[in-house]
């Protein structure tokens, strides 16, 4: 069968790089690689990792393939990481193409998360940058040792210059893909040490704008999603899901649906009925003729609008420890003896992805039923082969994964979760299945950011200073949803996807943090930005109650709280000057500020915004945002992910929101969940501060101080504090909290 | 059924499919040109637009029987080497990211220019709000229409 998966990005098939015999006479690709392809080997014991060498091939001709586990959904990194890789290789970088690895996380496994095959929380470059860098440096220096043998001198005479090595003493050259000609690797790699690696002032491919490989078949129609999968023989399915999250189907009447031409079987499922049909308008006919009943459910009696009011309560009662996240200095005595004290509750709703890809995957299983072939565009290719292999009662290297691009991740895209829908009807089918969501189903099964309910407390010396800080966060748990109760015993009762962004900068000596955790049985994953995403609107919005509060500007107070944060004062300072904050802007309009270090990259952000206060209508005019995420990898991919964040940050910020009732998702699809559209976009002036530092995240940096900038500008506007996400146009117009 | 005959970029094609089927299902599954996306269903969205007989339509809302014998364009016959000024400019300035809305946006974007050598910035926001991006690419979008329309597309 003829599948292009992402490996077709760049032009090169995956035969080609591991045929060997085919093309190739000399490759530095690795036992490790080598044994993850083979599949028998891997079964006995390639379970150490051996990740030296298994990320670069050179041909003869000069062709340099690398390998890339990371998925591309449009943050870039296909292409970034590519050129970290060619850069410490000392590559030529038109030479450069790539391919996607086999499913190996003990050697292509993201240090940053445990070593496992996944791309998220923005963590492709910060959590590759030493491991691939290592692995590129050693490919070189065999290279290099390689033309010293031939040459016989000494390795220390010799250099690299872009796809050669160089002997300057006696004016020898040879290129890499000439030493790929007859050069041996050694069994054992040589190690690097990090002192050996590039030093900033020499990169020559790192922080130059650079075409992302990704691009041209993304404006041709030929690049290919998971929705595209084509294989031979293949039905359609589509899933009616449990309206309560986990309910299990009751009673299914299926004739009318079966009755449909072209639907082949109804098959319940765990959590959904499947409709499987020769086509996809077949099974989605058959999925309205649908008749289901479905067990009860504890959330049967959840709305999520009792249920923000019963958060906040809970956040406000003190006697509610939680589980402590931060606890430093004595908050309860600070408290006590504060001079001034100020309280807030804010509360966020729930968010869904809305990629604009419907979730999807399609499954092969062989006759014997002890392998699968999948194909997917996901963020954990890691997790879905071992859910597969888990299912089928089998081993990861008996299912062959197919990587394809994802038509946006966001975060939806790392769990699992279809592996458990596909395989069983592939199973049932005996036929390979695509199973496609509809949009509304989509919608019906959002795995959502969850909801928060906030208590903000500060506590203020005689000076008007802050010396005491108490966040309560009330929210149902990510990771109790994705891996049940017991992963509390090792978390002590904390989540860090839902507490991420809680903690800042602002160097105040007493502070706590506590968790209070929900349990309402709603559908939850990451969703871009994780906790970031309400806990720096809560923090940024409510600094700036405190600031205007002492009638001191909002920019000169966060400074003043900064003096220990070099690259937060220049980032600030950079975007007050940008956007010339404290001059006077338009009739109507006014500008709000956030500032926030998130994915560890530093970022301020200012808006420009209007109301119309008869329609509670909020016009974003203009965003500026200065960021310094260390070093920059390919600044084209920084200016386009912020301008994405703000975009993203401001649709979530003004119209998104799910909302329950009786445990079920309300909304349908775009006309009632809306994002934001090209007419309601604002300008966008972003500056990139790049500094000498080890390099950020970047795809969900700036998203979070979206919805404080417009919560602060709003204020200076009307005088109205909004506490409430979405600030939609009923709360704005109300000028109220909740609504 | 009965066979339903219409022209798909330039080739003659007969789909034997039931009349309702939405042209969407008929260009990505049954005739296996998949450039052309699914993303809502509903006419909401934009990712499944494109050209009948020249004018921008959305193909999940379009049944197989009201297109017989008419013309039909996609994304992959938009240009025969993906060298329409539009995807040269979509290129240059780098616009997509996980770039799943954007052959709907750049058949949108075809339907403009065709009929509008120099639009404003205005015309060009007015004409694509139709079309979303989840990823938030308009910006980018809107300055790669200014450049096509620069270049004469």
């Amino acid at each position: 069968m003829t599948m292009i998966d992402q490996a077709a990005a760049t032009k090169v098939s995956r035969r080609g790089f591991l045929g060997g015999a085919a093309g190739l006479t000399f490759a530095l690709s690795l036992p490790g690689f080598l044994v993850a392809e083979g599949g028998a080997a891997l079964a006995q014991g390639a379970a150490g990792p051996k990740p030296i060498g298994a990320w670069v091939s050179i041909a003869p001709d000069g062709a340099i393939v690398l390998a890339i586990p990371t998925a591309e959904m449009g943050q870039g990194s296909l292409t970034a990481l590519p050129m970290i890789v060619a850069e410490e290789l000392d590559a030529d970088w038109s030479r450069v193409s790539t391919i996607y690895p086999p499913v190996v996380p003990g050697i292509y496994g993201n240090p940053m998360f445990g070593g496992q095959m996944v791309t998220y929380g923005s963590g492709a470059i910060r959590g590759y940058w030493d491991k691939i860098r290592l692995q590129a440096a050693a490919a070189r220096r065999v290279l290099m040792q390689a033309a010293a043998d031939k040459w016989a001198v000494p390795l220390a005479d010799i250099h690299t210059e872009p796809s050669a090595v160089v002997h300057a003493a006696s004016n020898r050259r040879l290129s890499y893909g000439e030493i790929a000609g007859f050069a041996t690797v050694p069994a054992t790699m040589p190690t690097i040490d990090k002192s050996e690696l590039k030093k900033t002032a020499d990169y020559r491919i790192i922080g130059k704008a650079t075409p992302r490989f990704d691009i041209p078949d993304k404006t041709t129609g030929a690049a290919k999603y998971g929705i595209d999968a084509q294989v031979p023989n293949m039905v359609y399915a589509t899933l009616l899901h449990a309206p309560v999250d986990r309910a299990t189907p009751d009673h299914v009447d299926d004739s009318a649906a079966l009755a449909v031409p072209g639907v082949l079987k109804v098959i319940p499922l765990d959590h959904a009925i499947a409709v499987v049909a020769e086509t996809v308008e077949a099974a989605f006919a058959g999925l309205g003729a649908l008749k289901v009943t479905w067990s009860s459910m504890p959330a049967d009696a959840y709305g999520s609008v009792a249920g923000q009011k019963e958060f906040l309560a809970r956040a406000a009662n003190l006697g509610d420890k939680g589980a402590s996240f931060l606890a430093t200095g004595d908050v309860d005595g600070i408290f006590a003896k504060a001079a001034k004290t100020m309280t807030a509750q804010y509360t966020t709703d729930y968010v869904y992805h809305a990629g604009m890809e419907p979730m999807n995957a399609t499954a092969a299983i062989d006759p014997a039923g002890n392998g699968a072939e999948i194909w997917l565009g996901t963020q954990g290719p890691g997790p879905n082969v071992l859910a597969a292999a888990k299912m089928l009662k089998t081993t990861p290297n008996k299912i062959k994964h197919h990587q394809f691009y994802l038509g946006g991740g966001y975060g939806r895209r790392s769990p699992p979760d279809l592996m458990f829908e596909v395989l069983p009807l592939a199973k049932a089918m005996q036929r390979p299945v695509k199973m496609i969501w509809t949009r509304d189903q989509d919608v019906k099964t959002a795995k959502m950011r969850p909801m928060t309910g906030h208590q903000i407390e500060a506590a203020l010396d005689a000076n008007g200073k802050v010396v005491g800080w108490r966040h309560r966060v009330v929210a149902e748990s990510i990771i109790v949803y994705g891996a049940g109760e017991k992963v509390m015993q090792f978390t002590k009762g904390l989540d860090n996807i839902v507490l991420e962004g809680s903690k800042h900068e602002y160097g105040i000596p007493n502070q706590s943090i506590a968790y209070l955790r929900e349990n309402r049985g709603v559908g939850l994953s990451s969703w871009r930005g994780i906790g970031a995403g309400y806990n720096k609107f809560v923090i940024e919005s409510f600094i700036d109650e405190i600031a205007t509060a002492q009638k001191v500007d909002p920019v000169q107070f966060r400074l003043g709280l900064l003096q220990n944060e070099p690259r937060a004062q220049a980032v600030i300072k950079a975007v007050a000057d940008k956007a010339g904050w404290g001059k006077p802007v338009a009739d109507g309009h006014a500008l709000g500020f956030a500032y926030a270090k998130v994915v560890e990259t530093y970022v301020a952000a200012i808006g420009e915004i209007s109301v119309d206060e008869k329609t509670g209508i909020i016009r974003a005019h203009k965003f500026w945002v200065a960021l310094d995420p260390g070093i920059v990898i390919n600044p084209d991919s920084v200016l386009a992910q912020t301008e994405g964040n703000v975009i993203f940050g401001l649709s979530q910020t003004l119209k998104e929101r799910v909302s329950i009732v009786d445990g079920k998702v309300q909304q349908n699809n775009y006309y009632d969940y809306p994002v934001l559209r090209m007419a309601e976009m604002p300008e966008i002036d972003i500056q990139i501060i790049a500094t000498d530092n080890p390099p950020k995240g970047m795809g969900e940096a700036t998203l979070p101080l979206i919805s404080p900038v417009v919560g602060n500008a709003l204020y200076k506007l009307t005088g109205k504090r909004m506490r409430a996400l979405p600030m939609s146009p009923a709360r704005v117009k109300a000028g109220l909290t909740i609504t | 059924m009965v066979a339903i005959s219409f022209t798909i970029n330039g080739k003659a094609v007969d789909v034997d499919a039931a009349p309702d089927t939405p042209l969407l299902w008929v260009v990505r599954e049954h005739l296996k040109l998949t450039g052309t996306k699914y993303g809502c269903g509903a006419g909401m969205c934009g990712a499944c637009t494109v050209h009948l007989d020249g004018q921008p339509i959305r193909s999940c809302q379009t049944p197989l029987s009201t297109i017989a014998d008419k013309q039909v364009t996609t994304i992959e016959g938009l240009s025969e080497h993906g060298d329409h000024p539009l995807q040269k400019a979509w290129v240059d300035l780098q616009v997509p990211q996980c770039g799943y809305c954007q052959s709907g946006q750049l058949m949108q974007a075809a339907a403009l220019l065709a009929s509008n050598k120099n639009p404003s910035r205005d015309e060009i926001v007015q004409h694509m709000d139709g079309n979303i991006c989840r990823c938030g690419t308009y910006p980018r979008i809107i300055r790669a229409i200014q450049s096509a329309a620069k270049q004469g597309a």
